[in-house]
């Protein structure tokens, strides 16, 4: 699904932020990416989310060297893949339901054509109360499930997110994670990053250890 | 959805059965502060630039309208002379210029109404037999005709040796060169007030354009195409535009309307009389208000196409 082979990444003149990685990730399979703060997570998850070109080796996404991609090409791929940052990115003058919805409304899909399945959605993820309210009266949680179903209604192949538990209770985060996993179970692929080493231990998947901009992978 | 059907975070499905309130909010949002400022800026500045086209086609209406008035009409003096009965000199004058080709009216002015026009400056009671006075007579143009205004004058000079004709050509030349000249200023000023118009709005577009980068920024994440999120955007924009010329421009035009409509009903009295021979009628007619949607639909436009760049541009730095 995803292969890099060498990747190099530097910002400008700086030096290389992520040297020589060479992993794969596989369909169906769940991974942690961790590290200390500033060993390049972030900067290994742009390159994963196309938002990011690597300064050398080869990236491959669902069989496209993304290299040679044209912007209309990163824009289609991109819609198999689903995101989870940080900070939520949720818009705040749109419901979360419409919040939700915006993948598929960017697709060109009707809005009755999808409207049954974001509901759904937003209920599996406890937000069925909640649907016609606006980012800036959700809780942080409310917020990060929006931004998890956000992620997840196009089906994506890969699942992205970054530091998906950093903004809620240890109680919340367990929750989440027990919401990735069932994800991964229904066919996503799925990469946290994380280092959140007591949710990493809750389950056992392989894990990616980035240090000083090298690759470590414990399967 | 199947997969989605049981979850932990929802045991049952709690969604109301009132109709959902909001489905397809409109990408951009509508009604922020940046969004009303951009309006405001619109509609002052194609408030400002449509007074200004409006004002520039009064002048060049009245100026035209000054110079046919004029050129419409000439004038012949009859120097009295030694010797000569003046009524009998202006009386044969006033006979040639009548049978001449292309003239309208003759109107010789009375001795009473000479006293009248000097009463100004020599005051009333004026006896003018005691005072070498000429004698005027005011000759109408026919419209459309051009008279041989020199044969008609070396006819007078003939047949009457105290005539002089005066065609006003130099007084028509001096307001030709003024008209011109404030027509030419005006249009300068036009060209500079429609560059401040689309510098405002192509800055206050770009400022309304910076609050919503995170918009374009999810847009893009969310696998939105290059010209999906730039079509929003435009069509946004081109909305606002159209907003605030419409107010702007909507402004102006009743201004000219009730200027055009006051001008009408004050114009029986000497001062509307006295506005009338300066500005015209105040109206600024068909084309002054087609002249007025065009701008309000170039000012649109310019914002829309402001805002596709910006848009372009702020893509180009997040991929």
């Amino acid at each position: 699904m995803v292969r890099f082979e060498n990747v190099g990444l530097r910002y400008g003149m700086g030096p290389e932020v992520l040297r020589d990685l060479t992993f794969r990730i596989e369909p169906h399979s769940f991974q942690f990416l961790t590290g200390p703060s500033g060993a390049g997570k972030t900067s290994l998850l742009r390159l994963l989310f196309l938002s990011l070109k690597p300064t050398r080796g080869l990236i491959t996404q669902f069989g496209h060297d993304v290299a040679t991609l044209s912007k209309d090409a990163v824009a289609t791929l991109r819609r198999r893949i689903g995101i989870v940052f940080q900070d939520f990115r949720l818009l705040d003058h749109m419901s979360t339901y419409e919040n939700v919805a915006l993948p598929l409304r960017v697709m060109g899909r009707p809005e009755e054509s999808y409207r049954d399945e974001v509901i759904e959605l937003l209920n599996w993820v406890g937000l069925g109360e909640r649907i016609w309210a606006l980012p800036p009266v959700l809780s942080g949680g409310e917020k990060q499930r929006a931004a998890i179903a956000r992620a997840v209604i196009a089906r994506p192949q890969l699942l992205l997110a970054d530091e998906p538990t950093g903004n809620v209770d240890p109680s919340l985060g367990q929750r989440l994670l027990r919401l990735f996993i069932e994800l991964n179970k229904s066919g996503t692929s799925v990469v946290i990053a994380t280092h959140d080493i007591a949710l990493m231990d809750q389950y056992d998947a392989r894990r990616l250890v980035l240090h000083d901009g090298r690759l470590h992978i414990y399967d | 959805m199947s997969d989605f059907t049981r979850s932990e975070f929802a045991p049952a499905p709690r969604v109301s059965a009132v109709p959902p309130p909001r489905f397809e909010t409109a990408l951009v949002p509508r009604n922020s502060i940046s969004g009303r400022a951009l309006v405001a800026v619109v509609a002052i500045m194609t408030f400002l630039a449509s007074l200004t086209t409006g004002g520039v086609i009064l002048v060049s209406q009245a100026a035209s309208e000054w110079q046919s008035d004029v050129a419409r009409e000439v004038t012949v003096q009859i120097i009295p002379t030694s010797g000569r009965d003046l009524d009998a000199d202006v009386a044969r004058a006033a006979s040639v210029v009548k049978n001449f080709p292309g003239i309208a009216d003759v109107r010789p002015y009375t001795k009473e109404e000479s006293a009248k026009l000097l009463e100004p400056w020599l005051g009333t009671g004026l006896t003018l037999d005691e005072l070498p006075v000429p004698r005027l007579i005011v000759v109408k143009i026919a419209r459309g005709a051009a008279p041989d205004l020199p044969q008609l004058s070396a006819m007078l000079k003939a047949q009457v040796p105290g005539a002089v004709l005066d065609d006003h050509r130099g007084f028509i030349d001096r307001m030709r060169a003024m008209s011109s000249t404030a027509i030419a200023v005006g249009i300068a000023i036009l060209a500079l007030m429609v560059a401040a118009t689309v510098l405002s709005v192509t800055f206050a577009t770009r400022g309304a354009m910076a609050t919503n980068k995170t918009v374009i920024e999810v847009l893009h994440f969310v696998g939105a195409k290059n010209r999906f999120i730039a079509e929003n955007f435009q069509r946004h924009f081109l909305l606002l535009g159209l907003e605030g010329g419409a107010i702007g421009g909507g402004a102006a035009v009743l201004l000219f309307a009730l200027a055009a409509g006051l001008s009408h009903f004050f114009g029986r009295t000497a001062g509307g009389e006295q506005a009338t021979a300066l500005f015209g009628s105040f109206s600024i007619g068909i084309g002054g208000y087609a002249a007025v949607v065009v701008q309000v639909l170039l000012i649109a436009g310019v914002t829309a196409f402001t805002s596709r760049q910006t848009v372009n541009r702020t893509l180009e730095t997040i991929d």
